[in-house]
C-alpha cells in the first residue's frame, strides 16, 4: 500500500473506530438529550469514515469498496490510533461497573474534535481534491463536535468535586494515548505530518484544561502505534462485534 | 418520579424552518442552562434539516391561560361570524385568500 493510501486510511479508520465506540452509548447516555447528541456525533463520524474509506479504496485500486474495508479486514490492517479504540470506561471503578464512563468519553471527544478540526482545516488545501472536499464538508461537523464536547469538559471539570475528580482521572488515563495524535508521517501536498498540528493542539488543550480546572499530567514517553496496525487488546473484541454480521452472512445487505 | 431538585430545568424550544417564517413551538427538553439548551435543541429537534434558527425559553417563564377559563375566554367568539372577512366577493385570481 502506498504512502498516500495509508495516510487516508489512517484518518478513515480513526473516524470509523471512534464512531463505533461512541455508538455504544446509544440508549445509555445520562439523559435523553445527550443520547441524541452523542448519536449525532457518531453518525457524523461514520459519514466521514465512509467518504474516506471509499476514497482510500479508490486509491488502493484493488477493487475493494468501503464495506469491505470497514468490515472484512484483519485487525493488523486497521490503521486507527489506539485512543479511539479504548473502551468507554477505563479499568477503574469510575463507571460503577457499567462499562461506560461519561467523563472519559467526553474528554476523548473533546481531544478528537480539536484534532480533527486542525487536520481538516489543513486538508482543505490538499492537492488531492477528493480529500480536500471531504475535509471541507467534515469541518463544519467537527466544529460543532468541538463546541459540544468542550462545553461538557468545562462543565464537569469545573463542576462538583466529584465530577472534577472523575474528569481528572479520565485525563490521567487518556493522556499517554494522545501522543499518537502526532505520530503519522505526512505526504507532500496531500496532507501534513501530524506533528505539525501539535503546537496548536497543545495550546488549545492547555486553555481548555485551564478553564476546566484540570491538571495536565506529566508527558509520557509511550508511543502507541495503532497507525501501524499494532493495536491494544480491546481492538479484537470490538472488531468481533463490528464484523459479526458480514462474517456470518457474507455479502449480506438490506 | 425522581426528585425535581436533581433535574435540570425544563426549556421550551421554538424552531424557524426557513427565513421569513415564524418560529414555531416544537417541544421541550431539559438542560442545565441556556447554552446547553440551544445545543440540545439543535440535536433533538433539527436532526432532519428542520431548522435555520432556534429559540429556547425557560418553561417556567411562560404564562399560560387557565384551562378552566376556556369557556369565558374563547367561546364568546363562536357566534360572531361577522368578525371573519368571509362575506366579500373576490375576483377569481384571488382564490388563495
Amino acid at each position: 500500500m502506498d504512502a498516500k493510501t495509508t495516510y487516508v486510511l489512517r484518518l478513515a479508520d480513526t473516524c470509523l473506530i471512534h464512531s463505533q465506540r461512541l455508538s455504544e452509548w446509544a440508549g445509555h447516555a445520562p439523559v435523553l438529550e445527550e443520547d441524541l447528541a452523542l448519536s449525532n456525533v457518531a453518525l457524523d463520524l461514520l459519514g466521514q469514515a465512509r467518504a474516506l474509506l471509499t476514497h482510500a479504496a479508490a486509491l488502493e485500486g484493488a477493487g475493494r469498496d468501503e464495506d469491505q474495508l470497514a468490515f472484512l479486514r484483519e485487525e493488523r490492517d486497521y490503521r486507527n490510533i489506539i485512543l479511539v479504540e479504548l473502551p468507554n470506561a477505563a479499568a477503574s471503578p469510575s463507571d460503577g461497573g457499567s462499562g461506560r464512563d461519561f467523563a472519559l468519553t467526553t474528554l476523548r471527544n473533546a481531544a478528537m474534535a480539536i484534532w480533527l478540526e486542525l487536520l481538516y482545516e489543513r486538508l482543505q488545501t490538499s492537492v488531492d481534491t477528493e480529500l480536500a472536499g471531504i475535509a471541507a464538508k467534515s469541518l463544519k461537523e467537527v466544529r460543532y463536535h468541538r463546541q459540544h464536547s468542550n462545553d461538557w469538559v468545562v462543565r464537569l471539570g469545573d463542576g462538583t468535586p466529584e465530577s472534577q475528580a472523575r474528569m481528572q482521572a479520565a485525563l490521567n488515563v487518556l493522556w499517554p494515548y494522545f501522543n499518537e495524535l502526532f505520530a503519522a508521517e505526512g505526504v507532500d501536498g496531500v496532507g501534513p505530518t501530524w506533528n505539525e498540528l501539535e503546537p496548536e493542539w497543545r495550546a488549545r488543550w492547555a486553555t481548555l484544561m485551564q478553564e476546566a480546572t484540570l491538571t495536565l499530567p506529566r508527558d509520557s514517553a509511550m508511543q502507541p502505534r495503532g497507525i501501524d496496525g499494532i493495536h491494544s487488546e480491546h481492538m479484537g473484541h470490538m472488531l468481533g462485534t463490528m464484523q459479526f454480521l458480514q462474517r456470518t452472512y457474507p455479502g449480506g445487505t438490506w | 418520579m425522581s426528585n425535581p431538585k436533581n433535574e435540570w430545568p425544563l426549556w421550551e424550544v421554538f424552531v424557524r424552518s426557513k427565513a421569513g417564517l415564524d418560529h414555531k413551538h416544537c417541544g421541550s427538553l431539559h438542560a442545565a442552562d441556556s447554552a446547553m439548551a440551544i445545543q440540545m435543541a439543535r440535536d433533538v429537534y433539527t436532526r432532519r434539516q428542520e431548522g435555520t434558527s432556534i429559540w429556547v425559553v425557560r418553561s417556567e417563564q411562560i404564562i399560560a391561560s387557565d384551562p378552566t377559563e376556556k369557556g369565558s375566554l374563547f367561546e364568546p367568539a363562536d357566534d360572531k361570524v361577522y368578525r371573519h372577512p368571509t362575506f366579500y366577493e373576490l375576483p377569481d385570481e384571488l382564490n388563495h385568500m
